[in-house]
């Protein structure tokens, strides 16, 4: 029995219906650290990516170290680090900022290179045109780049959303009641693990495939001169 | 000598735009050596020449997309030199939006923004300088008005002809009210067919008694027409600089003569 479900060992179709509902109250857990995770991911990256350009060489080295560092640890190894290192020094989160801070970051790293290649692919004469007209830098990347940077990034993002959606489950292991942890212990209970881990195989693949979907009509839908501005 | 030198005459005027003994260095190439040069307020000087001998890196040096390692550049009263070598000192950003100000520059290859409608791309300047939208637009289709396009205010870049393009891209330009207009190869881009409507609007630019302009070309005949002044380049030195019907009637220079037999033949 979990959050006052009770399962129904009888027969394999009563069990998988009693325990899904149980495990749907674990995905959500994953979907909101998923959303969560990519929001940090989408922001962080662009953060990241321009920090990265900047003129300063200071800044500029300390981003892509910081960068590489995050994209060459293990996420177990950040997640066990903020989680129960961090403490020591005082700074305690709950668990699950903990795990979306984590997620967030190691793939703002990685969306960081997204952004970098998408806005190295701007043409020349774009910033050159924007410098004639004297813009401002805030004004070039929020009226010029970004809008032109966002259809051509939108495949590469859409595989790391999917990628970090698959690795949600990691989480449990810093206390997360997530899908799969939650599937775990309805089989140390019941010393049948088959039915409900296949459950949670499906929905990830179900939910995966959607996404995908999503994504590839998200492509098709926007322009590829850009996000269009009137 | 009875007549004063165009060059005499920018001088006496209050130059718009002074190069002072400008060096302009990539690398181990030196495009632009102690170079000296200016242009009066409303002065209309064209820059002709072989390619590679520094004719955009001028435009380029004015329009700050260059830095340049020596001399001085005076731009509508602002400075703004780069000493030292290798391009180390920076002028700050303020400064060179200050000097930017007064520029605006149409480029060989249009470069409009793919994403905005034609009314955006000449409006964006304007509105993130702080004109109420209204007032932005207003002026934009005025301008479009202008160069003959008022009709595709909401088509995209992609939606045009090169020639289009290239007059949206001289509205977006005087949108900003520049005081100096720089034209690095407008008609380059164009299939020929299409470059007379882009002459036609540059044409009647010319006749703006206010605003100064520094065309490259290779349209001789166009050059001759409009200009107040034609500069022949080589190697980045001006070899010759005149009065154009004298300069294409009986250039006086060796290096000039060759070069206006080759592109005239
Ligand atoms: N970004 C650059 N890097 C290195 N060399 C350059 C660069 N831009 C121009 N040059 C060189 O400077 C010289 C002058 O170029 P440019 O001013 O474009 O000549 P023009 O416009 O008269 O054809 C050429 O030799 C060109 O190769
Ligand atoms: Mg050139």
């Amino acid at each position: 029995m979990m959050y006052g479900l009770a399962w129904d060992t009888s027969t394999p179709l009563a069990f998988a219906t009693s325990i899904l509902p149980i495990l749907l109250i674990g995905l959500t857990v994953t979907v909101k650290a998923a959303l969560a995770g990519f929001a940090i991911a989408i922001v962080m990256g662009l953060v990241f990516a321009l920090l990265r350009r900047s003129r300063i060489r200071a800044v500029s080295w300390t981003t892509a170290f910081v960068v590489e560092f995050l994209r060459d640890t293990p996420l177990l190894v950040q997640l066990f680090f903020l989680y129960y290192v961090l403490p020591d020094y005082g700074v305690v989160m709950p668990a699950f900022l903990t795990g979306v801070l984590a997620l967030g970051l190691q793939y703002s790293a990685y969306t960081s290179e997204v952004y970098r290649g998408g806005i190295d692919a701007i043409p020349r004469g774009q910033w050159e045109a924007a410098t004639a007209l004297n813009l401002s830098r805030l004004t070039v990347y929020r009226d010029i780049v970004i809008p032109q940077v966002v259809p051509r990034i939108v495949p590469a993002m859409g595989n790391y959303a999917v990628a970090m959606f698959k690795e949600t489950p990691v989480l449990s292991v810093i206390t997360i009641l997530e899908m799969l942890g939650l599937a775990n212990m309805i089989g140390e209970q019941t010393y049948q693990y088959l039915l409900p881990l296949t459950m949670v195989g499906l929905i990830f693949l179900l939910l995966t495939l959607i996404c995908s979907a999503a994504i590839h009509q998200l492509e098709r839908r926007l322009p590829k001169a850009g996000v269009p501005l009137k | 000598m009875a007549m004063q030198s165009p060059a005499a005459v920018a001088e006496a005027a209050a130059p718009i735009i002074r190069f002072d003994g400008v060096t302009k260095r990539f690398g181990a190439l030196t495009v632009l050596d102690d170079f000296s040069f200016a242009v009066a307020p409303g002065e209309k000087v064209t820059l002709i020449g072989p390619s590679g001998s520094g004719k955009s890196t001028v435009l380029r040096i004015l329009m700050t997309l260059e830095p340049f390692q020596e001399g001085t550049l005076t731009l509508g009263g602002h400075g703004y030199h780069q000493p030292g070598g290798a391009g180390a000192f920076r002028a700050s950003e303020k400064h060179l939006r200050a000097i930017r100000c007064n520029v605006g520059m149409v480029f060989q290859s249009f470069n409009l923004f793919p994403h905005m409608s034609v009314l955006r791309n000449i409006t964006e300047a304007p509105r993130a300088h702080g004109v109420p939208r209204a007032e932005a637009e207003g002026r934009a289709l005025d301008l479009l008005g202008l160069v003959g396009l008022a009709d595709k205010k909401d088509h995209f870049p992609a939606q045009l002809s090169g020639g289009q393009q290239q007059r949206v891209a001289i509205a977006r330009a005087l949108a900003m009210r520049p005081r100096v207009l720089l034209f690095d190869e407008p008609t380059s881009a164009l299939d020929p067919q299409l470059v007379g409507e882009v002459l036609g609007v540059i044409r009647s630019l010319a006749h703006e008694h206010d605003l100064t302009m520094l065309l490259v070309t290779h349209e001789m005949r166009f050059a001759r027409e409009v200009s107040d002044r034609v500069c022949f380049f080589n190697k980045g030195r001006i070899v010759e600089q005149g009065d154009p019907e004298r300069m294409f009637r009986s250039p006086e220079h060796p290096e000039t003569r060759a070069f206006l037999q080759s592109v005239l033949a």
